[in-house]
């Protein structure tokens, strides 16, 4: 170490604060300028723990399921009578869907329907919770030899969750359908109105731009649509639901408060891959082949 | 090292060893706490006690161990919560610096007074730091956010300091005290 004399050794120190809050600056300054060295940062990060997060997660999985355990036996009577109750209707509702399917079958088989498809998916495991105050996002460990890239579509058992934006060698990072810079195209079930799924950063996005004269109806289903290429039509979003101030918003399907696995689907969408990923694809494509 | 005069043990290894340990102490225990707080548990408000954390535990250091919790790693906790989340880099750096600065120069009044203004200081710097980062964040993506996370953000922080510095203190007389080992 070198030695230096006290006066320039507590100069140094004084010295260390204004300089280091300079940093912080010219790091802002960098993140705006590059956004893409931000992104690689955060990912290298997200990288190097995504294995420690994955150790975390499993403990804290089943103390979470030891407490939800504790929850249902206090409730488990009058929830087998909720059930049972409903298990009625839909078994009802089950006859209904296996006719309408079957009639659906052959009228398409009538009409030559080209069939959409089958996408081809991989399940991950969400090991972190990487939003912030002004983000909604989530962290997925994918393994080191995934083949997941971004734009994929994530689901969970009941609906939308989001798309992958950042993408690093074992993690990939999912924007929720409620932070702020999500946009979905979507299609109001009921009057096959047209709209856009606009994110806020609070539990339920809002629907805006909607067909002039159709108001979006509460508890109607909202599901994706095809337009733009981004997403396939009909993925369930979540039912419509007006709030306090009489803005329609949607009370997702998805539980996005509490995910412990998506599955990350591949629908061959590249319709808003932002064009920076899509060269990295194409220079990656043939290595990946090989 | 040699600032205060007596009789001391000998410089092995393992004291100095020890001794590194309980200087690093409240800097990893800060960096393991937002790595704890940052997995999924489903706490409401996770992102806010996750910033409040970071806030919290740099604030107590630089006051009563300022030489455990140096600038550089304020610089590097403000780091890992900006990376850890989606905001852009650099907001959580200067907020904690910021902070930190301000622990320093209030150091010589509050260090001597009770509990109960060293966290009434501590709401101001929360309720600072909350309206620091909303206003960079709003202008670094050029858009104006809605103050309300904001405001959650600082009444968690206020909450949450009690309970953390009770944790601290006594790790502070204890665990992070290098004249000990």
């Amino acid at each position: 170490m070198i030695r230096l004399s006290i006066p320039v050794r507590q100069a140094l120190a004084k010295l260390t604060l204004p300089v280091l809050i300079a940093a912080a600056f010219g790091l802002m300054l960098l993140g705006k300028a590059d956004a893409l060295l931000a992104e690689r940062a955060r990912m290298a990060l997200a990288d190097a723990l995504a294995p420690i997060f994955g150790v975390v997660a499993e403990p804290l999985g089943s103390a979470r399921a030891v407490v939800d355990n504790a929850e249902e036996t206090f409730s488990l009577y009058s929830e087998n009578a909720r059930l049972r109750e409903e298990n009625e209707r839909l078994r009802k509702w089950e006859a209904v869907a296996l006719a309408l399917d079957a009639e659906n079958a052959t009228l398409k088989a009538n009409l030559r329907w080209i069939p959409d498809p089958a996408p081809s998916y991989v399940t991950a495991r969400v090991v972190a919770d990487a939003g912030g105050v002004y983000a909604r996002a989530v962290l997925l460990s994918v393994g080191p030899n995934h083949s997941v890239t971004k734009g994929q579509i994530a689901l969970d058992e009941r609906g939308l969750v989001g798309r992958v934006t950042e993408l690093g060698s074992r993690s990939a990072r999912v924007l929720l359908i409620t932070d702020m810079n999500s946009r979905i195209p979507v299609i109001l079930e009921r009057s096959r109105s047209r709209a856009m799924l606009v994110g806020t950063n609070g539990p339920r996005p809002r629907l805006m731009y909607w067909t002039e004269g159709q108001m979006p109806a509460e508890g109607e289903h909202v599901v994706t649509s095809a337009e733009a290429n981004a997403f396939p039509a009909g993925l369930p979003v979540g039912v419509v639901h007006y709030s306090g101030s009489n803005v329609p918003e949607v009370e997702p399907a998805a539980r996005l408060d509490r995910l412990e696995v998506v599955r990350l689907f591949d629908y061959g969408l590249r319709g808003v891959v932002p064009p920076e990923s899509q060269a990295t694809l194409r220079a990656q494509g043939p290595e990946r082949r090989r | 090292m040699d600032k205060l005069p007596g009789i001391r043990p000998r410089q092995s290894l393992g004291r100095r060893l020890d001794m590194a340990a309980r200087r690093g102490f409240p800097g990893s225990t800060t960096a393991l706490l937002l790595l704890l707080t940052a997995a999924p548990i489903g706490l409401p408000g996770q992102a806010e006690v996750q910033a409040s954390i970071a806030l919290a535990s740099v604030f107590f250091w630089s006051l009563f161990r300022p030489a455990s919790m140096p600038p550089a790693v304020v610089f590097a906790v403000g780091l890992l919560v900006d990376l850890l989340g989606y905001a852009p880099p650099g907001v959580s750096v200067l907020t904690l610096l910021l902070a930190h600065g301000l622990a320093l120069r209030w150091r010589r009044v509050l260090v001597r007074q009770g509990f109960l203004l060293v966290w009434l200081a501590f709401v101001g710097v929360a309720v600072g730091a909350a309206a620091v980062q909303w206003a960079l964040t709003s202008l670094l993506i050029f858009r104006l956010l809605p103050p309300g996370p904001g405001v959650f953000q600082a009444a968690i922080g206020a909450g949450l300091y009690p309970a953390l510095a009770t944790l601290l203190t006594r790790a502070h007389h204890t665990l992070a005290e290098p004249e000990q080992a």
